[in-house]
């Protein structure tokens, strides 16, 4: 199954939250501007005179798709890259998808979410690593 | 005969292209406060302005304001259509520069006046109610104040009001005539209820930036010659500007954090204020009237906001109460060991002339409020001054111009 997860961050956690990802080998996403606001309401900005409220904050959108069994792996990841703490830090979502499509090779499916170097590629890796020390050990 | 001096004439020459300049950064100062969708509207509001009263001046509004007084009230028309203004001089306004030379200095001063008007009625104007409004406007309020205050036999010269620059005869006129037209077009849908944000403040620090290069122009220019008068308006011009912008951040520091709208608001404010005074006051009397001039505008804006009046962007706050403090503090401060061809003010032994300075700015400040409150009453009875709600809602750029300011 390929998931969806579409994470909605601070603006300025964004380069720490893709910094993140790419470590944990999430190479394909993309992100978009929107505003909103959850429980905090809004903040106050200054005008020419004195303050006025806005209830809209600028807030960043992470869309990433890929196989459900790095889903938990990644929201970790964000969690962690993307929290300050206070209100206003942001939710996720998690949706299914039904089908990708790579529009260059047409591709369909997990098969069209593979990248070289990325987080499933490494996941064998260390698997093959992990199997080729074990007999060693035994 | 008058011998033309080639450093009065290139001095005022280029003072016409600084103050030509201030109209399209006053389309900044504003399009940077108003949404996105209607930038391209409010930017147009003061760019149409120059074409529009340009024409307007060199057919009429030169002669009305500048041509042989009729009782005082009024030019003749014998300089109708530049008729006869060439480049001998005219001695009545400047002996050594081309008569055409003043006129031109001139009509960038009549063009920026209407435009600093939109600022009022931004976001919901009807495009055609207001090119016949700027029209009415330059003519029947500009044009006779313009001729009262600076033409020769005009009543409020013949009374001694001092107006260096255009306190009264910009400020004062284009501030309440903003108010009245408020009073008159319908508020903007949703004022109030959420706040309408400035879209790009960038735009509004640079076109208060070239205000404050272009009012070298403006003030210094005046003095209508290369010399020490220019001078002494010049820095009296930067003094006060600095102090008002000094003053309205930390205004706006006390009430929150120090807005950068705010600062440069304030340096306009200073800039309007010392207007009328920058060719008669000492630079220590200009930091004074820069510094007093921000917390009356600041608080008039409060207090137009407390009052729930729709003057978008706050033109009588800044301009009118700006400038009528400039009128009444060049009563305060005039000396004539500055120029003597001013008068002494106030605190130069000489309270007459604050007195004088007072009646002109009521009379001036009761013309142009009403005029305007009038055109504009006609105009909304008869054309309509505003859009219908959905032209506003999808913004002046695409329902008035058929255009996108950012594509």
């Amino acid at each position: 199954m390929t998931k969806k997860i579409e994470a909605i961050i601070r603006e300025e956690k964004l380069n720490d939250v893709k910094d993140a990802l790419h470590r944990i080998g999430i190479v394909g996403m993309n992100v978009s501007e929107c505003r909103g606001h959850g429980r905090q309401g809004g903040v106050t900005l200054a005008g020419r005179t004195g303050s006025y409220q806005v209830d809209l904050l600028p807030r960043v959108q992470v869309n990433i798709v890929l196989s459900d069994h790095n889903v938990e792996k990644t929201i970790e990841t964000i969690c962690r890259a993307a929290q300050t703490g206070n209100i206003g830090d942001g939710l996720i979502f998690v949706y299914p998808v039904e089908d990708v499509i790579r529009i260059r090779t047409g591709q369909r499916g997990r098969d069209a979410l593979i990248y070289p170097n990325d987080i499933d590629e490494r996941r064998v890796r260390e698997q093959a690593a992990a199997a080729g020390s074990s007999p060693a050990g035994k | 005969m008058n011998e033309i001096s080639a450093g009065d004439t290139a001095w005022v020459l280029v003072a016409t292209a600084l103050v030509m300049m201030m109209t399209p950064a006053l389309a900044f100062f504003y399009g940077g406060m108003v949404r996105r969708k209607n930038v391209l509207s409010t930017l147009n509001l003061s760019f149409i302005i120059i074409a529009l009263v340009s024409l307007q001046w060199v057919l009429l509004g030169y002669t009305l304001a500048f041509g042989p007084s009729l009782g005082g009230l009024i030019g003749s028309l014998r300089f109708g259509g530049f008729a006869g203004v060439g480049s001998e001089p005219n001695a009545d306004y400047a002996a050594t520069i081309p008569h055409l030379a003043f006129a031109a200095y001139q009509m960038m001063f009549a063009v920026i006046t209407p435009a600093l008007i939109t600022g009022s009625f931004v976001e919901r104007v009807r495009f055609k109610a207001f090119l016949l409004f700027a029209l009415l406007w330059a003519t029947l309020v500009y044009d006779p104040v313009a001729h009262w205050v600076w033409g020769v036999g005009g009543v409020l010269r013949q009374l001694g009001v001092l107006d260096f620059a255009g306190g009264a005869v910009v400020h004062i006129t284009a501030g309440f005539s903003a108010l009245a037209f408020a009073l008159v077009i319908r508020s903007r849908r949703g004022y109030g209820a959420a706040p309408m944000e400035p879209h790009n403040i960038p735009y509004s620090v640079l076109g208060a930036g070239l205000l404050w290069m272009g009012w070298f122009g403006f003030n210094g220019g005046s003095a209508l010659g290369a010399n020490g008068l220019a001078v002494t308006a010049l820095v009296n011009t930067n003094t006060a500007a600095a102090a008002a912008g000094v003053a309205w951040m930390l205004l706006s520091w006390r009430d929150n954090k120090p807005s950068v709208l705010g600062i440069v608001t304030g340096a306009v404010v200073g800039l309007v204020a010392i207007t009328p005074a920058a060719g008669f006051v000492t630079p220590l009397a200009a930091l004074v009237i820069g510094a007093v001039a921000a917390p009356i505008s600041y608080y008039a804006i409060k207090f137009r906001q407390r009052r729930g009046l729709d003057e978008s962007l706050d033109v009588w706050a800044c301009h009118g109460m700006g400038g009528a403090w400039g009128a009444l503090a060049t009563g305060l401060f005039a000396a004539r060991s500055v120029n003597p061809a001013g008068a002494d003010g106030l605190f130069y032994g000489h309270p007459v002339q604050f007195l004088i300075q007072l009646v002109a700015t009521v009379i001036v400040i009761a013309f142009a409020f009403t005029l305007t409150y009038g055109i504009a009453t006609a105009l909304n009875r008869t054309i309509g001054l505003s859009v219908s709600d959905t032209e506003e809602q999808v913004g002046l750029d695409i329902s008035e111009h058929g255009e996108r300011a950012y594509a």
